[in-house]
């Protein structure tokens, strides 16, 4: 309990980085993610193959690595002082934007194809068919894995730490560097990661229901 | 054929040698370090006599005596420090040899020693558990430590200080880092440090002193900021490009790390610490170590028993 009350101020600081970095990159992974997909089930095959090297490419990287690149490499070739949360921030986003890409189109292979042959005979064009018919159809089935995903992602930012973010994770490396016991250290560090992960998955239980549909 | 064969011998044992003689010079982290003690010129590391018949009246000393072999925790990746070349598994370093000096005095032989290498985060822990007899590796004494562990000496005084590029003349000194950028890892006390507003700098925090390294030398960073004696170990690896400031702003008394309890123990590192920095050891372990950064030599500080 001391270590807290003693170090609520770090404390407070690496949980509120811990949130941060995850919003951001969830916002990134999305937006990313949903725009792969798109991709992957385009009849145009250069998307279709850009769509697929980046899910082959960053799904399979080790996060780490990810970060080593984004950290070391593109600020010295492409843009020098970018500024560490950004990079964190991009690195975690563009390696979930992959799996959030692979969840969409699971979800997407579940709507029948029916559907969507209705909705070209009707006229409709791709992105129209993919946003009116396919999409609100597979988002039923697109959450439950999304909910993992992301919550993956809030453990996963613990990495940044190591790359000049401020978050929850490196309070730990604080608190041994200051002689704290590491065992209440690690718990509170536990409880931290465990309020982000519940209120994820708690609105992720909230959207499931929302969505029902009696099949 | 005989012919054939025995040219392509020597073009691999040309191709062998030169290959080693560039892994000597090149100061890229992971390399074997340049100017090995030994190695013509450099100071020549000293040796040391193993005591016989050691009695103390400690549970380590006894557990280890009884095991026929002593463990000593150590770090890995400071160079000139405590480092293991991860071909050979050899280790080298300040903190090496005053190890291994203690060792002698509690009568174990080199090869009676077996290393462990024990991280920053779980030293106080790895102390406890007895997995290590004692711990040597930049192991500042402050007073929340002396809870969960016990130190003998200082064997070392170190103090925050800044490692810079050779020609960069810009950083003098704590005062002089004023919008620079400087790095150091995630959670040290210099880290903490040097981000008060008063020093104005901005900060870079990454997990390995190597990688700050490789950022200063890329100029991403202009500063890096530790301990003086890990920042010595950098710039003798990286001779001729990087540089200590030389102005430490802060203590950090190095100890050596063993269980809280036992006194005996304490007490006997302490004397051996003590005997040794009289009779010239230690300056000349320095010599041969932190020593080649070209940083001068400071008399060790006066071992404090509690």
């Amino acid at each position: 309990m001391n270590v807290l009350l003693d170090h609520f101020a770090e404390f407070r600081d690496g949980f509120i980085g811990t949130v941060e970095i995850t919003a951001v990159s969830s916002v990134i992974a999305l937006v990313l993610g949903l725009l792969l997909a798109g991709f992957r089930v385009s009849p145009v095959p250069p998307l279709r193959f850009f769509g697929t090297a980046w899910v082959t490419l960053l799904r399979n990287t080790p996060l780490t690595l990810l970060f080593l690149v984004s950290f070391f490499v593109v600020p010295e070739i492409f843009f020098p002082g970018m500024s560490p949360f950004l990079l964190g921030s991009l690195a975690l986003g563009f390696y979930t934007a992959s799996f959030v890409c692979e969840a969409v189109r699971s979800g997407i292979g579940t709507v029948p194809l029916g559907q969507a042959e209705a909705a070209r005979s009707i006229g409709m064009s791709f992105t129209q068919t993919l946003r009116l018919i396919v999409l609100p159809q597979a988002t039923r089935t697109v959450i439950p894995p999304l909910s993992s995903i992301f919550i993956a992602l809030t453990k996963n930012s613990a990495i940044a730490g190591a790359f000049s973010v401020t978050e929850l994770f490196g309070w730990q490396k604080l608190m041994s560097e200051d002689g704290y016991d590491i065992v209440p250290v690690f718990i509170w560090v536990a409880l931290g990661y465990l309020i982000v992960t519940f209120a994820i998955s708690g609105l992720f239980r909230l959207l499931e229901r929302r969505m029902e549909v009696a099949r | 054929m005989m012919l054939r064969k025995s040219a392509a011998v020597a073009a691999i044992a040309v191709l062998a040698l030169t290959a080693t003689a560039c892994g000597g010079k090149s100061g890229s982290a992971g390399d074997k370090q340049s100017a090995q003690p030994g190695s013509s010129g450099a100071p020549q590391l000293p040796t040391y006599a193993v005591a016989s018949n050691v009695t103390l009246d400690s549970p380590t000393f006894k557990a280890a005596k009884a095991r026929g072999k002593l463990i000593i925790g150590s770090k890995a990746d400071q160079p000139y420090l405590g480092f293991e070349d991860q071909s050979t598994k050899e280790r080298s370093g300040f903190d090496v040899e005053i190890a291994k000096m203690i060792a002698a005095d509690l009568g174990f032989k080199p090869d009676q020693i077996e290393w462990k290498t024990v991280d920053s985060g779980v030293r106080e822990t790895a102390i406890s558990k007895g997995q290590v007899d004692y711990y040597v590796g930049t192991y500042t004494i402050n007073d929340k430590r002396k809870k969960l562990v016990g130190f003998a000496g200082p064997y070392y005084k170190a103090g925050a200080d800044l490692l810079v590029r050779k020609d960069d003349n810009s950083i003098t000194g704590k005062d002089s880092v004023k919008g620079k950028k400087v790095c150091s890892i995630v959670g040290s006390t210099p880290l903490q440090e040097i981000k008060k507003p008063e020093y104005g700098a901005s900060v870079v925090e990454l997990a390995k002193y190597s990688d700050c390294v490789q950022q200063l030398l890329s100029k991403q960073v202009d500063a890096v900021t530790t301990d003086d004696a890990i920042l010595k170990g950098y710039a003798a690896k990286n001779s001729g490009k990087l540089h200590v400031v030389g102005k430490p702003f802060t203590e950090e008394p190095y100890g050596v790390g063993m269980n809280k309890d036992d006194k005996a123990l304490r007490d006997f590192i302490n004397s051996s610490l003590e005997k040794h920095e009289q009779d010239g050891t230690y300056k000349k372990i320095y010599d041969a170590t932190l020593g080649l950064s070209g940083s001068t030599y400071q008399a060790p500080p006066t071992v404090v028993r509690y």
